[in-house]
Order: structure tokens, then C-alpha cells, then sequence
């Protein structure tokens, strides 16, 4: 990979970051029109940093975000996404604004199902994807290419190859509290819950980490950098890939799976036993 | 039997007729008397029924829960020095821990048997307590806690407390993060207590905690002190069993004076025997192939985080249950001193709760002013109000327990948690009012079907003509074995207010005789024989059934001690 070429792209982009974050700020104090007319600079910006330096936007590389692949973003975007979050990501009663968001948001919420929403409810649940990875990645250029915002990871941090024990650790103090220590999920007030997170890929942990969807507080790079949550994927992956030594693992779900089990399968079975034992002489 | 018969035969005959056994049988007789114990014991009777052997499972879970302890603490280590891990689990390799910690992981990953160990001692513990449970219920509901054995239900009682302990101090042992949270409950628990709860915090884990004492301490109640008392209750507990005779369900031949059943020798020393290794297998089966508490994902205690899910064994679940229904602000300042009756009231709550149900014997006792000796057992129907009111303990209990698991239900059954919590609230004061009601009306309602098929028999569904044109249901008579289950229970009636001998009737009799009357108002009194021979009289297309075999029902009844036709 050309690592410099990379860099460069980062550093252009966290600069173009930092201006969409100032045009953000102002913009409650400004008329409508200014708004468009920032709006307008800001595609004009990123759009031309990120055809100047389009090679790889998201890093890993599957597809360019072209003018073209945007301009199929843009389609599909008002298809499938403007009834909630306006034509121009500006967002409505019914959904957010996208403006800053970036190709990582999109391509968490659109890749795991999430978005399209089904229906307006506490919280939108995983169900399965609707667009082809080729489209979400065209969605995910249209996002970004009118604000900055995170971008798709890069693949270095996927690999799961970091340092477990540090990344456990990690997880137990910042996630565990939510989505339960051996990543089972649990649940959050009004109907809202935390995910369970042993089908999550490490890319969408990634990006989940770096964006915050949904009720998930943001763990930006500051708070935790890129490669912690490198070590908490790879604590993630290893629990995932090395199934539990004790056996069957009940739903990780702790104390109630088993006291369950004892009461339902073992005193079941002894019950079952006593009954037998004594058939003959009742 | 044999024993006896080698002991008065000759010498040489013995040798000859026994052979190696008889010689070393007699040689060890000979010192030990032991013959008499085995024949007053071995033709000990023991009834035989399914729900007789819950204690046993209790009893040997234990047995299992001692072998696997021992194994286990050849290895662990008691102590809260830190350490770094260096065991075979990747993923907390080099990170700081207690040594009970990485001992814990170190019999888990690097002892050989040591997880199955682990998992079989924790298993058999969740089974334990779980068929004390059962056990207790069945002694409930069929009234065998009634004299003679009224000590043996607070043994019973005290040893399901102990059991609870014991299992709460070895969660605690590993100082993993789910028991280190779990600890930090009870110690907010203690802390709760008005006045004096810091001051026993701090007794209790030597100073703020967590401390650096408390997994010792807690080891030494694990293996020691509580393992010595529970092994010399069940001893009492055993011995009561054996000095009171068992009880036995009400049926044909069974009455107050005798045990139809079994031998010990050879029959129940068999079978009992063949049970433990049943027991033993279902415990190793669940062990070998079920995870229970996989510490390794909890990871080493640290007071900052808590897990979601995070929940005691089931057996403490329902003290954590009254934690989250308990409503909130209900603490406030008084001298100084915060009160916090979110905390005190659950305490209160269950104190009040575990305590009524150590005492329900002699409460019910009193109450019936019963003073007889009961070695048949009820059937439930026959107790409507007794059966009502385990039924509302019940669903009390169950509503508690449910509420530990609050957030789980809310996730897997996609509910919102405050909706959850806000139907247990309800179902907690409710449900147990509902469960009493319709408890006892089935109890009454299974009552009066009983007392209509003892009196008429069952529909047999054939009609017939007479010969006067008269169309009649032929009813399929009970023969005098069923019939003798259903007529033969104990009636109750409230009691009579009385004046004492001063004349006056005191205010203790007046309670007493108004719970009376809410235990008893409603009853269904056992069929008299003056209703069934009436029954049959009138020729109601009596099948079967002669005058003779009333009388032998009566005779079967009169050797009762129950009466059931004194009334």
C-alpha cells in the first residue's frame, strides 16, 4: 500500500474536518441562504479534495469514489434516504441531517440493515442489508463527498491482530456496561438496548466505535485511538473464534441462562429420574 | 437377616455357610455390636414415591459439592496479592490480578480436570439449593412439617439459609468481575443499615472496600465453617427422619400408625445408592458439556466497571430482584444520618418474608389447635387455605426472582425495562392476592369433585331405560381403595371463642379465632358415612357397591388417626 499517499490523504481530510466543524457551529446563527451557500463551498472543498486525492478514500480500496460512483451515491440517496433525511442530508422531522456524518456512519448503518429504517421505534435493529456492497459504497461517497466526517477505516486496524489482553480490558471498562462483558448485548432504558456483538464484522465495530450510532456514545480517536480499538477487535475476534472451554456457552448471558438450565435440564432430568426410579412400585 | 442367624450358629457351620464374608462379618460384630444397628436399621421402611427423593438429590449434590470442593483447593489460592497472569488464556495474559483470580484461571486452563471440576462444584451448587427448594415445597404443600416434625422443617429451613450462604461466599471466592459487583451490592447493603452498617462494612472487608482481606475470610466461611455446621444439620436433619418415620401419602393400608413401603436393606440401600451415581452423572453431563460462570470472560475485579447482565446465581436472585423493584427517592436525612429505605426496605421485606415461612408450622398450628400427631400427609386440595397461601409465596418469590433478570426479559422479549419493571412492581403487591384466590377456589372446586365421585362414582356415559320407561345414567362406583383417598382427610373447623378461667376472653383468642375462621370458613367437609351409605341407598343406579363394603371402608378409617368420620 502507498502509505504516504495515504497520510497525505488523512491529513488533507482531518484539515477539511476541521473546517466543516467551524461552518457547523456557525450555522445557527446564520440565515437559510448562508447555509446553502457554506453548503456549496463545503461540497465544492471536499468534492475537489476528494477527486484530487481520490485513489483510495476509504482506505480499503473496493471502489473509487468517483464522480460517477457519486453521482450514483446521489441517486440512490434520493431513492431510498431523502424522505427522512432531506435531499440535501439537511435531515427533517423524521430523520437526522447526514451533513458530517462520513462514509464510516453510512457504511455502518447501511451495511449492517440498519438503514433504510423499517419503522420509527426506540431503535433501529440490525435486519438484513438491502444494498449491495457496491451501492452502500456509492451512498457512502455521496455522504461524504458533500461533508467530511469519518471515513471508512483503514484495513491495518481489522486484522484482529493486536493485543487481546489490553483490548479485553479496554472492553470491560468502556463497552462492557452495555454490551455485556462477553459482548452479549443488554439493555438500555425506554425499549433501547445494546446490540449483541458476536455477528459484527471488525470493520463495522470500527466504525460503530468511531461514529456512535444510535444510542452509542462516540469514542473518537482521542479517547480511544485507532489502535486500541484495534486491540478491542482483536479481544472481539478471539472471543468469537475460540469458542468457550467450559462448553456450550448458554448465550453468554451469564447467571439467569444458568440458573435456568439447572432449574429447566438438570432438575428436569432429576425430577424425571426420581419419577422413574419409583414407577413400578406406584 | 443373615447376621443374626450366624451369630447363633456354630462356629463351624459358619465358616462353612458364610464363608469369607461371614467370617470377617462376625469378626467385626464381634468387636462393634454392629448387627444391631444394621438390623434396627436395615429393616428401617422407607414409602416410596417420586417427590421422597428430592431430598435426596439435595443430600447428594452436596456429596458431589464436597468432592469437587476438596479438588478444588489443592489449587486455589485465598489471597488478594497481586499478581501478574501468566497462565495459558490469551486474552488476559500479563495482565495484574489476585492470586485467587489466577489461581481461579490456572485451575481452569492449566490443571488437568480442573474446569470440569469447576464446573461440576458449581453445577451440583445451583442443583443443591435448587432441590432444597423443590424439597421444601413438597414438604409444604403436603403438610409434612406438622408434629411431630416441626423442628425438622426450621433444621430444613436453616440449612436452605446456610446453603444460600455458602453459595454466595464461593461466587465471591474467584475475584472475578461479575462476584467483585456482586460483593459491592451486599457491601451497599450493609452500608445501608442506619447507624451501625459502615462500621460492619468495614469489620467485614478490614477496611474501605474492597480491601485486601475479604476473599480470605470468605474462604475460610466457605471451607470451613459453614461446610462443618450444613454436615451437622443434615446429620440432625437425617437422624429426625429416622426417629419420626417417613411420611406417606394417604392410600389404601396407609394410616397414622404405619410406613408401607420398602426395607432399607436391601431395597433402599440399592436404590439410594444407584441414585447418587444418577445424580452424579446428570451433574458431570451438565459440566462437561455447559460453561457455568466463565470468569475469563469477566475478568479480574476492578470497582470502576460493571457488565451489563450482571446478575447473582439464581438462588440470590431474588434479594436483587427486590433491589430493582424497591421505587426510588425514598431516602432522606436525619440527624445527620441518611436512612435509605431503598435498601432497608427490601431487607425489611425479606427479613419478614424468610422468617414467616421458618415459622409457618407453628403458626398453622396454632391456629388449628391441632395437637395430634400427623404422619399421613395431605393431599393440597385437602388444605385449600395452606395451599393458598404457599401459592402466594410462591408467586411472591417468583415475581422477585423474575425482577433480577428485569433487563434480560426487556431485551428478549424486546419490552422497554421501565415497562418491565413497572408490571413485576405491580405484580409483586398483586399477584400473590390473585394466586391465593384462585389457589383455593381450585383447591375447593378439586374438593367438591372428589366428594361427588365418592359419593355418586364417575360417569360411565352408558345410558339405560328401566323397564318403567325411566332413562338413567348407570355411574361407575369407586371401589373402597380409590374411595378411602377421597373420604379420608382431616376437617378443620374454626374455633370457638372461649372464655378463659378468669371468665374474660382475651384479645390473643379473638385473633386467634378470626384467623381461624378466614383458614376454615370455607371447607368442604369429607363425605360421612351416613352421606354415603344415604348415597347408595336410594338405589341411584348403584353398580357397584354393597353395604359390606361400606363397612369395610369404616374399619379401614377407624384404624386412622385421622378420624375422618368423627365429625
Amino acid at each position: 500500500m502507498p502509505t504516504a499517499r495515504n497520510a497525505d490523504a488523512r491529513r488533507i481530510r482531518r484539515a477539511a474536518s476541521a473546517k466543516g466543524r467551524t461552518a457547523r457551529v456557525k450555522r445557527g446563527r446564520r440565515s437559510p441562504l448562508a447555509t446553502v451557500a457554506l453548503l456549496a463551498i463545503g461540497l465544492m472543498f471536499t468534492g475537489g479534495a476528494y477527486a484530487l486525492f481520490s485513489a483510495s478514500p476509504s482506505d480499503n480500496g473496493a471502489v473509487a469514489a468517483s464522480q460517477e460512483n457519486v453521482e450514483r451515491g446521489q441517486k440512490l440517496f434520493a431513492a431510498n434516504c431523502a424522505t427522512c433525511h432531506g435531499l440535501a442530508l439537511e435531515g427533517t422531522e423524521a430523520g437526522p441531517t447526514l451533513l458530517g456524518v462520513g462514509a464510516a456512519s453510512v457504511d455502518f448503518q447501511v451495511g449492517t440493515g440498519r438503514m433504510p429504517l423499517m419503522n420509527q421505534s426506540p431503535q433501529a435493529p440490525v435486519k438484513p442489508v438491502q444494498f449491495t456492497e457496491e451501492d452502500t459504497q456509492a451512498l457512502a461517497d455521496y455522504v461524504a463527498s458533500l461533508a467530511p466526517g469519518p471515513a471508512i477505516p483503514s484495513a491495518e486496524y481489522l486484522q484482529a491482530d493486536g493485543d487481546a489482553t489490553h483490548g479485553a480490558e479496554l472492553f470491560r471498562i468502556n463497552c462492557a456496561m452495555c454490551h455485556n462483558v462477553a459482548g452479549a448485548g443488554g439493555a438500555l432504558t425506554e425499549g433501547k438496548y445494546a446490540p449483541e456483538l458476536h455477528e459484527v464484522t471488525p470493520q463495522h465495530i470500527y466504525e460503530a466505535m468511531l461514529t456512535g450510532p444510535q444510542n452509542m456514545p462516540v469514542f473518537n480517536d482521542a479517547n480511544i485511538t485507532p489502535e486500541d480499538k484495534r486491540d478491542i477487535i482483536t479481544s472481539l475476534v478471539y472471543m468469537r473464534e475460540n469458542p468457550s472451554p467450559g462448553g456450550f456457552e448458554l448465550g453468554s448471558l451469564g447467571p439467569v441462562a444458568e440458573g435456568l438450565f439447572a432449574w429447566v435440564f438438570g432438575i428436569g432430568a432429576l425430577v424425571a429420574l426420581a419419577v422413574w426410579l419409583t414407577a413400578r412400585s406406584n | 437377616m443373615t447376621t443374626t442367624d450366624t451369630r447363633t450358629a456354630p462356629a463351624a457351620d459358619r465358616a462353612k455357610s458364610g464363608g469369607v464374608t461371614g467370617a470377617l462379618s462376625n469378626y467385626i460384630d464381634e468387636r462393634t455390636s454392629i448387627s444391631v444397628a444394621v438390623k434396627e436399621f436395615g429393616r428401617k421402611i422407607f414409602p416410596d414415591h417420586w417427590s421422597f427423593m428430592l431430598g435426596e438429590v439435595a443430600l447428594y449434590s452436596f456429596v458431589v459439592i464436597l468432592l469437587s470442593g476438596s479438588f478444588l483447593t489443592f489449587f486455589f489460592q485465598a489471597s488478594m496479592a497481586e499478581v501478574e497472569y501468566s497462565g495459558s488464556y490469551v486474552p488476559l495474559k500479563g495482565l495484574e490480578m489476585s492470586a485467587a483470580m489466577a489461581s481461579a484461571l490456572d485451575i481452569s486452563f492449566d490443571i488437568r480436570g480442573g474446569l470440569l471440576m469447576r464446573q461440576v462444584h458449581h453445577w451440583a451448587a445451583l442443583l443443591f439449593i435448587a432441590s432444597i427448594g423443590l424439597h421444601m415445597l413438597r414438604i409444604y404443600f403436603t403438610g409434612a412439617f406438622r408434629k411431630p416434625r416441626e423442628l425438622n422443617w426450621v433444621i430444613g429451613f436453616v440449612l436452605f439459609i446456610l446453603a444460600m450462604a455458602e453459595g454466595f461466599t464461593g461466587y465471591s471466592l474467584p475475584d472475578d468481575l461479575l462476584s467483585g459487583n456482586g460483593l459491592r451490592i451486599i457491601d451497599g447493603m450493609v452500608k445501608g443499615i442506619p447507624v451501625v452498617g459502615t462500621w460492619i462494612s468495614y469489620l467485614l472487608f478490614g477496611g474501605e472496600f474492597p480491601g485486601t482481606q475479604i476473599i480470605g475470610r470468605l474462604y475460610t466461611l466457605h471451607i470451613l465453617l459453614l461446610p462443618a455446621i450444613i454436615v451437622a444439620l443434615i446429620a440432625l436433619h437425617l437422624v429426625f427422619v429416622v426417629v419420626h418415620k417417613h411420611t406417606q401419602y394417604p392410600g389404601p393400608g396407609k394410616t397414622n400408625e404405619n410406613v408401607i413401603g420398602y426395607p432399607v436393606l436391601p431395597v433402599y440401600a440399592a436404590k439410594a445408592g444407584g441414585f447418587f451415581f444418577i445424580v452424579f452423572g446428570v451433574i458431570a453431563f451438565m459440566a462437561a458439556f455447559f460453561t457455568i460462570n466463565p470468569i475469563w470472560n469477566y475478568g479480574p475485579y476492578d470497582p470502576s466497571p460493571v457488565s451489563a447482565g450482571t446478575q447473582p446465581d439464581w438462588y440470590i436472585g431474588f434479594a436483587d430482584g427486590a433491589l430493582r423493584l424497591v421505587p426510588p427517592h425514598l431516602e432522606f436525612v436525619l440527624w445527620d444520618h441518611t436512612f435509605s429505605w431503598n435498601i432497608i426496605l427490601p431487607i425489611a421485606v425479606l427479613g419478614l418474608f424468610i422468617v414467616t415461612v421458618m415459622v409457618y408450622p407453628f403458626i398453622e398450628a396454632w391456629v388449628t389447635g391441632d395437637k395430634r400427631e400427623h404422619h399421613l400427609l395431605d393431599r393440597p386440595r385437602n388444605a385449600a387455605t395452606r395451599t393458598a397461601i404457599g401459592a402466594a409465596g410462591v408467586s411472591f418469590y417468583a415475581v422477585l426472582w423474575a425482577a433480577a433478570s428485569s433487563d434480560i426479559i426487556a431485551t428478549h422479549f424486546k419490552l422497554a425495562m421501565e415497562h418491565v419493571i413497572h408490571v413485576l412492581q405491580f405484580l409483586l403487591i398483586v399477584g400473590p392476592f390473585i394466586a391465593f384466590y384462585v389457589t383455593k377456589r381450585i383447591c375447593l372446586a378439586l374438593q367438591k369433585k372428589d366428594r361427588e365421585i365418592a359419593l355418586h362414582g364417575y360417569e360411565s356415559g352408558r345410558i339405560v331405560r328401566l323397564p318403567g320407561g325411566e332413562f338413567i345414567e348407570v355411574h361407575q362406583q369407586l371401589d373402597e381403595y380409590e374411595r378411602w383417598k377421597l373420604v379420608s382427610y382431616n376437617d378443620y373447623q374454626p374455633l370457638m371463642i372461649r372464655p378463659g378461667v378468669d371468665g374474660k376472653i382475651s384479645s390473643l383468642q379473638r385473633v386467634r379465632a378470626s384467623v381461624s375462621r378466614w383458614f376454615f370458613e370455607d371447607r368442604i367437609e369429607p363425605v360421612s358415612q351416613t352421606e354415603l351409605d344415604h348415597s347408595h341407598g336410594h338405589g341411584h343406579a348403584a353398580v357397584a357397591g354393597s353395604p359390606d363394603q361400606y363397612q369395610s371402608v369404616e374399619s379401614g378409617s377407624g384404624s386412622a388417626g385421622g378420624a375422618p368420620h368423627a365429625h
